[in-house]
């Protein structure tokens, strides 16, 4: 899994993909930073949710890793994420997920 | 970047061992956050998609000049907007400002873009200015084609009618004329044929003006002049709240296409239905801004679109977001649509500006919440992954669905998802 900085905001990871890090990882990156965005329309903006969603930012990885492949068997009941989750490759979470945990959470 | 992220960046990396070598970290092929910018984006129209393509190429994007032209003073929400035609919310309830955009550096212009010069990379608004850009954006939502229904272009002008599938003075007229309605009187609404913005939102509607007669106006009644031959989203859910919570109060008509207006009154094929208030949802297509562009190449409707940066396919340097594109298979014209359509397209436009490849296999994702009573609510969720061989978004198989029943747990994540989305295009 690639990990990200904690706390890096996407331009950050954006140079440090243009300076040193291999062109594929760059690529992840990006892809990890698309794919979360695809969230944040009830999760919040790099996961810092607001009212009665469940925020993502700074969550561990290994957690929302779990949470979806939950929601993804049936086993963790929910009104809409266990149709939602069936929509994403698990490798797709996995980018989602280390995205997530790398956010700084928001006041 | 803050100097503080930037000696992050620096000290992750050599604490990593990464060969930052001699090299600038200001010089180097990343996203630049100062200096001059990496391009200018005009965007024209700052609803859900083009307030977060401003944002999202705002954050991703380092230094792009980003201008945003929007003819309205403020965001006003279509999501959500039933339930203020249902006097449960009120106006100020989906009406956000532009001031988190301004905040992080776009220039918001309120004006009305008149004409784009797609040779010439300007757009000309009505005031005179012009603005050069290296990629434009669209996001103009629909306009109405009224030709077709004689009797309908009058009645809205007056007033005498309303759409109010544009939030705002159309949506506080609607509230006002069933204010006003004796009790005992009809309320129709008309739907036009599939597609239109918003699949679910007219049925929607309906449960919402119908919860308000059942309380306030009981001897009322709520007639559904449906063009289509059946509810076109959530078709089961909307069945049962017309039953469960509305019957006596609402009728449902499918195959009941609006050929003519005169005064308040509908007239279908084989009967005429008299309406006290009476609200005609027009059929439509991409907006007057895409149409005079020439990019209605689908149907002569729709804007064709590369679904990998969401470029038209009728005009180079010009992308077009949300309601005004010819869709990919089961994508509905949604808000939310729109907003994932945006973050496509800012992430290819970064990408093109620094003439680098653009993202291969996007992902696009749709929820969509409506009430049936002021707390009862129903989704409908879909996920579309990027096809490379048939270059378009297809539904996941086995992913997506409906709500088991309507319920009002649901209800709270209906208003969470407003605030949430409005937050995120808006930099709120």
């Amino acid at each position: 899994m690639i990990r990200f900085p904690r706390g890096a905001r996407t331009t950050t990871l954006a140079l440090l993909a243009g300076l040193a890090l291999p062109a594929a990882m760059a690529q992840d990156m990006l892809l990890a930073r698309n794919l979360a965005a695809t969230c944040a329309n009830c999760h919040g903006t790099n996961g810092n949710a607001r009212g009665d969603m469940k925020p993502l930012a700074g969550v561990a990885a290994g957690k929302i890793i779990a949470l979806v492949a939950d929601y993804k068997s049936g086993e963790q009941p929910a009104s809409i994420m266990h149709q939602i989750a069936k929509g994403y490759t698990d490798e797709q979470i996995k980018l989602v997920a280390a995205y997530f945990a790398a956010q700084q959470p928001q006041k | 970047m803050t100097n503080s992220l930037q000696a992050l960046s620096r000290r992750r990396l050599l604490g990593a061992g990464a060969a930052v070598g001699g090299l600038a970290l200001a010089g180097c092929a990343g996203v630049p956050t100062s200096g001059p910018p990496i391009g200018r984006v005009v965007i024209v129209g700052g609803g859900f998609g083009g307030s977060t393509a401003a944002r999202y190429l705002r954050m991703w994007g380092g230094n792009v000049d980003v201008t945003l032209v929007e003819r309205n003073p403020n965001f006003i929400s279509c999501p959500i907007s039933n339930l203020v035609i249902g006097g449960h919310k009120q106006m100020a309830d989906i009406t956000r400002g532009y001031e988190g955009l301004k905040a992080i550096g776009v220039k918001v212009m309120q004006g009305d873009v008149t004409a784009i010069d797609a040779a010439g990379k300007k757009v000309k608004l009505a005031n005179g200015t012009e603005l050069a850009y290296d990629r434009l954006i669209l996001s103009p939502g629909i306009d109405f084609m009224l030709d077709g229904t004689p009797g309908l272009a009058g009645a809205l002008a007056s007033g005498q009618v309303t759409h109010s599938w544009k939030a705002g003075p159309q949506t506080v007229a609607l509230r006002q004329q069933l204010q006003a309605m004796p009790d005992g009187g009809v309320f129709a609404i008309s739907i036009p044929k599939v597609p239109y913005r918003c699949p679910p939102g007219p049925y929607e509607r309906a449960c919402m003006v119908a919860s308000y007669f059942k309380q306030f106006k009981p001897k009322s009644k709520v007639l559904v002049l449906d063009a289509n031959p059946e509810i076109q989203s959530k078709k089961a859910l909307f069945e049962r709240a017309f039953k469960q919570h509305y019957e006596g109060i609402l009728e449902y008509r499918a195959n009941n296409e609006l050929k003519e207006v005169v005064g308040t009154t509908a007239k279908l094929e084989f009967d005429d239905v008299k309406a006290n208030v009476l609200n005609v949802i027009p059929p439509q297509r991409a907006g007057d801004i895409a149409r005079n562009a020439g990019l209605l190449n689908m149907n002569n409707r729709w804007a064709g679109v590369n679904w990998l940066t969401m470029e038209s396919t009728a005009a180079p340097g010009i992308h077009v977001l949300g309601d005004a594109t010819f869709p990919a298979p089961l994508m509905p014209k949604s808000g939310h649509m729109a907003n994932q359509h945006a973050k496509v397209a800012a992430a290819a436009i970064i990408q093109l500006l620094q003439g680098q490849a653009v993202n291969q296999t996007p992902v696009v994702m749709n929820t969509c919440y409506s009430f049936v009573t002021a707390k009862d609510v129903v989704h409908v969720a879909s996920v579309h992954q990027y096809d490379a061989k048939d270059k378009t978004f297809k539904t996941v198989p086995g992913s997506g669905g409906v709500s088991a029943a309507a319920n009002q747990i649901e209800g709270r994540y209906a208003l969470s998802w407003a605030d949430n989305i409005w937050a995120d295009a808006l930099a709120l």
